[in-house]
């Protein structure tokens, strides 16, 4: 308890040095760097970690089930590095699904609860926890350590990457931005934010082996799905549908570029 | 007897050369395909929101062409005219003058706000320009994913031919370089008329701190 009560602190601790860096004008990269190194030993994201495996493990639902029998690929029960084979096609649904829309569907089949009640809270923010968020810090911290290993042999996943890959050069908008006008080429950075060359196997390994990720500038954990819907925010695209069919295309890509990667996440992020 | 083997030989073999081609064709769809296939996911897996309408996953000409070229080089023939139809649909302003003020224009340089379904469409746009490049030197919070703009017009020389220029390039930049990765400000009604000419002052007025 005494060490969530400190972790609580430190997050908030954090959210308001983040702000004074911001308001200075500091170089804030290198700041929050610093912050990653103290803090090593001690991401809030261990909190939503902690929730989401009592939540995992909680008969929950009008089945009042856990979710301990959860398929997420490796078998009934398997969560030990099941993140870092996802996304992957799944037989029993007939699609392509990454770890939050099969999260969902294992709440649905196992603990009889409905998509609408599952998808009432998606983004956490004050007095509104979002329990997927949770649900995924837990999973995605089982696979710490383990390679990722995204397979495109079946037909799906390789169509799927070839969407991604589509969606990924896409122009559109009042603005013509696509996901590649910032995150397609080395070394540019938006105010002082370094940007991830995506396109690149170093750059996508290391962007995607850190998500999810405590947010110091939300006090929220994101997952990969809140990553995509708030790039495309920015893009000045419409709203991206939570768990739709073109967020699992841009993961399915991003996550096989990524392959090789030791998975490092839940990881601290400005 | 002969003659006939030979010929249901030739048959067989047309009708296999046939049918492999087929089957590449089945195997291997061409990209029109995954295009069409990529509009028709974008378009089952967004929802408009606030003015960030659907109609945004339309793409005009130039985005498409850019989509499909990204990262890889525009033939020739392609460059011109991606330049030449976006230069031709530029709406100069009426009264012939190209600068505003660049104390204003300093202002829509910082300013990100604009288009975002989370971004009150009441207020004015900001063109966002530090996001990508360098500008005024005070201002060391500066992207890179353009060029630097610092000394803009003392090193072109403040003259009408680099005004017009300015103003055109913030107004659509496809007009100058295909398939570049700014925004077309003035196309697209992110910025008005006197907001480019301002951002124009803060490139090419002499007392501007971008040219200091």
């Amino acid at each position: 308890m005494y060490r969530r009560l400190c972790l609580a602190a430190v997050a908030g601790a954090l959210a308001i040095a983040a702000n004074a860096a911001q308001a200075q004008g500091n170089d804030t990269a290198s700041e929050i760097e610093k912050y990653r190194q103290a803090l090593a030993d001690g991401n809030p994201a261990e909190l939503w970690e902690a929730r989401g495996e009592a939540m995992w493990k909680e008969a929950r639902g009008p089945k009042k089930a856990s979710l301990e029998k959860c398929d997420l690929g490796m078998g009934p029960g398997v969560v030990k590095g099941a993140y870092a084979h996802l996304p992957r096609y799944f037989a029993d649904t007939g699609r392509v699904m990454d770890l939050e829309t099969r999260i969902f569907h294992c709440m649905g089949t196992l603990q009889g609860i409905s998509e609408a009640e599952s998808h009432k809270v998606l983004f956490g923010g004050p007095g509104h926890r979002a329990d997927i968020e949770a649900l995924t810090a837990y999973v995605t911290s089982e696979s710490k350590g383990t390679v990722i290993n995204v397979s495109l042999t079946d037909p799906h996943m390789k169509q799927m990457y070839a969407i991604g890959e589509k969606i990924f050069f896409y122009r559109g908008g009042p603005h013509d931005f696509a996901c590649a006008t910032c995150h397609g080429e080395d070394n540019k950075r938006i105010r002082l934010q370094d940007l991830p060359d995506l396109t690149k196997k170093a750059g996508a390994q290391k962007a995607y082996s850190t998500w999810p990720a405590y947010r110091v500038s939300q006090g929220e954990l994101r997952t990969m799905q809140w990553r995509l819907n708030d790039c495309f925010r920015q893009q000045r695209f419409p709203d991206l549908v939570y768990g739709s069919p073109a967020s699992i295309a841009l993961t399915t890509y991003l996550a096989y570029n990524a392959n090789g990667a030791v998975y490092d996440g839940p990881a601290l992020k400005r | 007897m002969k003659r006939t083997l030979i010929g249901t030989f030739a048959l067989v073999a047309t009708a296999a050369a046939v049918a492999t081609f087929v089957v590449g064709c089945a195997s291997m769809p061409p990209d029109a395909d995954l295009n069409a296939e990529t509009v028709s996911m974008l378009k089952s897996s967004f929802k408009g929101k606030g003015q960030a309408t659907m109609d945004r996953l339309d793409q005009d000409e130039t985005q498409r062409v850019c989509s499909e070229y990204f990262g890889k080089p525009l033939p020739p023939a392609t460059v011109s005219r991606i330049e030449k139809s976006n230069l031709d649909a530029i709406k100069w302003p009426a009264d012939g003058k190209y600068v505003g003020d660049w104390k204003a224009g300093e202002k829509i340089a910082q300013l990100g706000q604009g288009k975002q379904y989370s971004d009150d469409p009441a207020k004015p746009s900001g063109g966002n320009c530090y996001a990508c490049h360098q500008l005024s030197p005070a201002e060391i919070s500066y992207g890179t994913i353009g060029p630097s703009l610092y000394r803009f017009g003392k090193l072109r020389g403040y003259n009408d031919e680099t005004r017009k220029y300015a103003y055109g390039k913030v107004y659509n930049a496809e007009a100058y370089s295909a398939c570049s990765n700014m925004p077309r400000f003035g196309a697209h009604g992110i910025l008005t008329e006197q907001q480019i000419k301002d951002v124009v002052a803060l490139l090419m007025d002499p007392k501007s701190p971008v040219n200091q």
